[in-house]
């Protein structure tokens, strides 16, 4: 089953005790201010896990798939994540494969 | 654009907008989070967040690769790498600070 908001509220109900209203404000929080940090410019380094980068990019021409009209896709800033090696490690090791 | 900020200055950040009175407890709770995805990825598993992104696991096939500083042709192993993605709303708030 794949892991939600509600999942994650339910696990720190589970392992550190917090009561739901609490979990559940603590996971939005999280988000937030992890989201706020890459709207104002800034990187976000969580070690253990990875790295949420930012990167800028330029005008470049695209197309309505639809219609073939040419459009240009704008300038713009755009997140991208890479992976810390503990995180990277734990999922190389996973065997099977789900795509 | 350069600014990057640490694990500590997000739990610092976290604990100042929430009614937390040890910063200990926050950074146990972002611990949490950490392994909690960790844990679902290493099993497979999807993990989505609405409004923030997705984390999935995506395959990637063998493939010949070389060792940049001797030139020598390695294999890669086929493996599995953890993959974001980031959401809608994530998107539209970065998207503009360019």
């Amino acid at each position: 089953m794949a892991l939600t908001k509600a999942l994650m509220a339910e696990k720190l109900f589970e392992e550190l005790g917090l009561n739901k209203r609490e979990a559940k404000e603590m996971v939005e929080l999280f988000f937030e201010e992890v989201r706020s940090a890459l709207e104002n410019g800034e990187s976000v380094k969580l070690s253990g896990f990875g790295n949420f980068d930012l990167r800028d990019k330029s005008t470049r021409p695209g197309r309505n798939p639809k219609t073939g009209e040419e459009i240009p896709i704008t300038a713009r800033r755009v997140v991208t994540f890479k992976p810390g090696q503990k995180l990277k490690a734990r999922v190389e090791a996973y065997a099977g494969t789900n795509t | 654009m350069t600014e990057r900020v640490s694990k500590t200055e997000m739990v610092k950040r976290i604990q100042a907008s929430s009614n937390m009175k040890k910063r200990d407890d926050v950074n146990l709770i972002i611990n949490c989070f950490i392994e909690e995805i960790g844990s679902a990825l290493s099993k497979g598993e999807r993990v989505d967040f609405p409004g923030f992104g997705s984390f999935s696991v995506s395959h990637r096939a063998e493939r010949k690769g070389r060792n940049p500083q001797t030139g020598e042709e390695i294999t890669i192993a086929a493996h599995d790498a953890p993959v974001f993605k980031a959401g809608k709303d994530l998107k539209s708030r970065v998207k503009e600070g360019i």
